[in-house]
């Protein structure tokens, strides 16, 4: 059974059983493994992808939920990697291991494109649900205000 | 619907095979990085037509380009941005010109274990050396080029000049000639003061990968027609199989096979933990698989064991006279007071936000070729090979990047699974553990009890110091028979307590370990920092001093301590004395030092309190100030946290500081949050609900961190701001409360 959507700006058909997470589809069916895996439940955040330009965990999301919507992961966040919040974490040196990264960015786009400029209470509620074993907590939330100024 | 692109995994799977797929990466990175092999054979940099590799580290290439091989585990720590700094600095490279290859595991490389905070300080010479030696390589063929003397000739700028003459030549230049000339074997380091990278801050060599989603981690690799096994281990350690019913998961889609691992052994060792192997042509239809697979196991020895009753023996372990394993004066002896008691830590998991992952290919020849997330290369190499009963030659173990890994990705037993698997099926098999199965079947950090009892006299001074401690030690994940403490476990953190007391004993009790205890960011200095600083703090509100004024007595004056003088066996995390001695001096400043960073005497908010701890650790000397309140539910605030170190000489200060950063985070995890238990053998906690982690809104608004600067020899990073983080927390509790916690994690006072 094929599920149409639009990843990355490319329609696709993605030839897996429906009930599969969207998660899993992404990274072994359509070949995008810049979305990861952290907990399967919701968690963590590291599979945070946009759908319709929402931020959602995309592990416990079936495939079919995702149907003829537009779903941007990582990689398809900007052609050439330069978004001013990937910028910001490049300014800052953000990472540390950098694998729940792709989730982090993620989410922080989803919120400074519902609010451009978040306050730290704002930046905690939407960034709470990413976790960062290496704790990089305090220099993704100076990103995140970077990101808004270079901005507004 | 002609404009869709229909990708099935078959398609997807050729497409990766023929082009700029995840199989192409791995591919190219064998052979670039096999010691064994010309470097020149790789195909993407094929821009050059000749190099020259005056070591394993290093390959020069006539397009001007530097490939630097790390042969060090990328996890968060930035080994790939500072171990190139130390080469390219001393080879007078340019940054721009210097491509990073991650090595394979190889013994070319010498010592590849990421573990211990090892990498800047047991290596910062032999780094130096690889770029020093290619330098004088470089100097070498442009004397030859030029007909002038060496010693005319000086390296800057990735060219080599002669002033004389005015002559310059670039690196790529040099190749030719440098081609077949004589290896230099060691060359003079450069002075401190004419380093160009060593000691600054430089950006993040992968940062580019990192926000783009292109940093490839173990469970990233893709390889044609692999597999994806998904494994129900049994739930206690030692425990095997009984029988399995799989008919419900062969029936699941995708489902290609249900494969019976082989018995664990006694003891562990890095072996296959048993279980029943789910193999589907994807990641979710194993899971489903597993879900259906019925598995009666019989759990063997440690199916008794509960944490709850563990926990009242180890107390009572400890409680009780053990080993002396070191002691000066009498600490027996009667004094005016004494204070005693008794902390308690739990089993930690690591849980790197990448759990366990490696892809393996077995090839019709026997020979095995693995991907995998790990931190020890070498040690999984041969981890491999006797899994498989074959040489440690036929195994090539490619490196990826670590999503994460605070110890655990040191234990190759995932990586073995994927191997063993993949010669079972006859097809690449990728193993990744579930969230569950990282929380529940890892390499454990020690649950311990220690007992404390010190002696003051009439003015309240501690006159004799009496520590004992009791957990079940990391030897018996290797060894039959192991009663309790041992290896190098005391050295980290109990024989090397640096109170200026005339009197001190150390003891170690007993403990038989019913888990696979394992090593986790900071080992033992977890657990002995905690106990002692927390108890050096009750010994200042007992004499009615400043805690951080008491904290400077009892280091006492500047000094070197030798724990052998003592009695004690101490190693001193494999360094002479001599080069890293134990300099109660270096310790005080650095508690003087975090002290004034957190204002510490100031006048705080009402509610507020301030705590603070020290420790030594792998060579390194870290401060922790933390300021905290309880809010109006009861929950403990972490309102700022102040980290200072003494490391000695630093590479790359940026990722000193984001290190400790991250230890103040990792350090409230555990000092909050972090505890499994146990009941009939099996971990109860499984995921992030119930084993829980600082979460950005717990975490406090800034973590400030600073650098003593330092021309000391190297000590480690990663590890050593863990420990003083939770007792800081525990004390500035009860500074704000008055209230005194002697157990972690603080989620069981009701504090979270």
């Amino acid at each position: 059974m094929s599920i149409d959507l639009e990843l990355n700006g490319e329609k696709l058909s993605l030839d897996a059983d429906p009930a599969m997470p969207l998660l899993w589809a992404i990274r072994e069916i359509a070949g995008l493994t810049g979305t990861k895996y952290g907990c399967g439940k919701a968690l963590c955040g590291a599979c945070t992808v946009h759908i319709n330009g929402q931020p959602m965990r995309s592990c416990m999301l079936p495939l079919s939920s995702a149907k003829d919507a537009k779903v941007t992961t990582i990689e398809g966040l900007t052609e050439d990697g330069n978004h001013p919040v990937q910028v910001a974490w490049r300014e800052l040196n953000v990472a540390q291991c950098g694998y729940c990264q792709s989730g982090q960015i993620m989410s922080a786009v989803g919120l400074l494109n519902r609010i451009p400029n978040p306050s730290d209470a704002d930046i905690d509620e939407a960034m709470s649900g990413n976790i960062c074993r290496c704790g990089t907590y305090t220099r993704i939330r100076k990103a995140i205000h970077r990101a808004a100024e270079g901005k507004s | 619907m002609s404009e869709l692109r229909k990708i099935s995994r078959r398609e997807f799977m050729k497409r990766t095979g023929q082009a700029g797929g995840g199989l192409v990466f791995a591919l190219t990175f064998v052979s670039a990085c096999h010691p064994n092999e010309a470097p020149m054979s790789v195909g993407p940099m094929a821009k050059a037509s000749a190099s020259v590799a005056p070591n394993v580290y290093v390959n020069i290439r006539n397009d001007g380009i530097v490939e630097i091989f790390c042969h060090r585990s990328e996890m968060g720590q930035g080994i790939r941005t500072s171990l190139p700094q130390i080469i390219a600095d001393e080879l007078e490279a340019d940054w721009d010109k210097i491509k990073v290859i991650q090595a394979i595991g190889h013994e070319a490389y010498g010592d590849q274990n990421t573990d211990g905070s090892t990498s800047i300080r047991k290596h910062f010479d032999l780094l130096r050396n690889a770029g020093a030696t290619a330098r004088d390589m470089m100097i070498s063929a442009a004397a030859v080029m030029w007909s002038v003397p060496v010693d005319e000739c000086e390296a800057r700028e990735h060219a080599v000049h002669h002033e004389g003459s005015g002559k310059s030549a670039g690196y790529d230049e040099l190749v030719e000639t440098a081609i077949g000339m004589p290896q230099p074997e060691t060359a003079a380091f450069k002075a401190r003061e004419n380093y160009r990278y060593i000691g600054k801050s430089v950006d993040t060599i992968d940062g580019r990968a990192f926000t783009t989603g292109q940093a490839k981690y173990g469970v990233d690799t893709v390889l044609p027609n692999m597999l994806y096994a998904s494994i129900e281990r049994c739930p206690a350690v030692g425990g095997t199989v009984i029988s399995f019913d799989d008919a419900a998961a062969r029936r699941v889609g995708g489902v290609v096979d249900v494969i019976r691992m082989p018995e664990p052994t006694s003891p562990p060792l890095f072996n296959i933990k048993g279980g029943v192997a789910i193999v589907a042509t994807n990641t979710w239809s194993a899971i489903e698989g597993r879900k259906v697979l019925k598995t009666e196991w019989d759990r063997g020895e440690n199916a008794e064991h509960e944490s709850q009753a563990y926990k009242e023996k180890l107390i009572a372990s400890a409680s009780a006279p053990g080993t002396t394993i070191m002691a000066r004066g009498d600490a027996d002896n009667q004094t005016h007071s004494h204070l005693e008691a008794v902390y308690y830590t739990p089993y930690l998991a690591h849980a790197p936000m990448e759990p366990p992952a490696a892809a393996a290919i077995v090839n019709e020849d026997g020979s095995c070729e693995v991907w995998a997330a790990t931190q020890d290369p070498q040690t999984a190499r041969n981890t491999v090979a006797t899994t498989l009963g074959i040489e440690k030659e036929q195994v090539t173990m490619n490196v990826t990047m670590l999503g994460g890994a605070f110890g655990r990705k040191s234990k190759p037993d995932f990586i073995a699974e994927a191997a063993w698997l993949a010669r079972e099926t006859g097809q690449p098999v990728m193993v990744a553990w579930s969230r569950e199965d990282d929380i529940r079947h890892g390499y454990f950090h020690a649950v311990a009890a220690q007992y404390f009892r010190a002696g003051m006299d009439e003015d309240g001074t501690t006159q004799s110091w009496l520590q004992r401690s009791s957990f079940p030690s990391i030897t018996s994940t290797f060894a039959p028979n192991v009663t309790g403490p041992g290896g190098f476990e005391p050295d980290l953190g109990l024989l090397d307590v640096p109170w200026d007391v005339p009197n001190l004993r150390i003891e170690t009790c007993d403990a038989k370990a019913h888990l696979r205890i394992g090593w986790l960011r900071s080992v033992c200095n977890v657990f002995h920092a905690f106990g002692a600083c927390g108890f050096i703090d009750e010994l200042a509100h007992a004499k009615g001093q400043d805690p951080k004024e008491h904290l400077l007595e009892m280091i006492g004056p500047a000094r070197k301590i030798d724990p052998t003088k003592d009695g004690g066996k101490y190693t001193n995390y494999g360094h002479d004395l001599a080069e890293h001695p134990i300099d109660t001096g270096r310790l005080s400043a650095i508690a003087e030092k975090v002290a004034d960073m957190a204002g510490w005497g100031r006048e705080l908010p009402e509610g507020h309190g301030l705590g603070i701890a020290v420790h030594r650790s792998f060579v390194a000397y870290v401060g922790t100030v933390a300021e905290v309140s309880v809010d109006g539910n009861g929950k403990l605030i972490v309102h700022k946290l102040w980290l200072a170190i003494d490391a000695g000489t630093v590479i790359n200060i940026d990722r000193v500081h984001s290190q400790l950063e991250g230890a103040g985070i990792f350090g409230m995890s555990l000092a909050l949050h972090g505890e499994l238990t146990t009941s009939n053998g099996a971990v109860v906690e499984g995921n992030f609900d119930t084993y829980p982690m600082t979460r950005m809104s717990e975490g406090p608004a800034e973590i400030d961190t600073y650098i003593i600067e330092s021309d000391a020899a190297p000590g480690g990073v990663g590890e050593p701001g863990v420990p003083p983080v939770a007792p800081a927390i525990v004390n500035a509790y009860f500074a704000a409360s008055g209230k005194r916690v002697r157990e972690l994690p603080l989620r069981n006072a009701g504090l979270t």
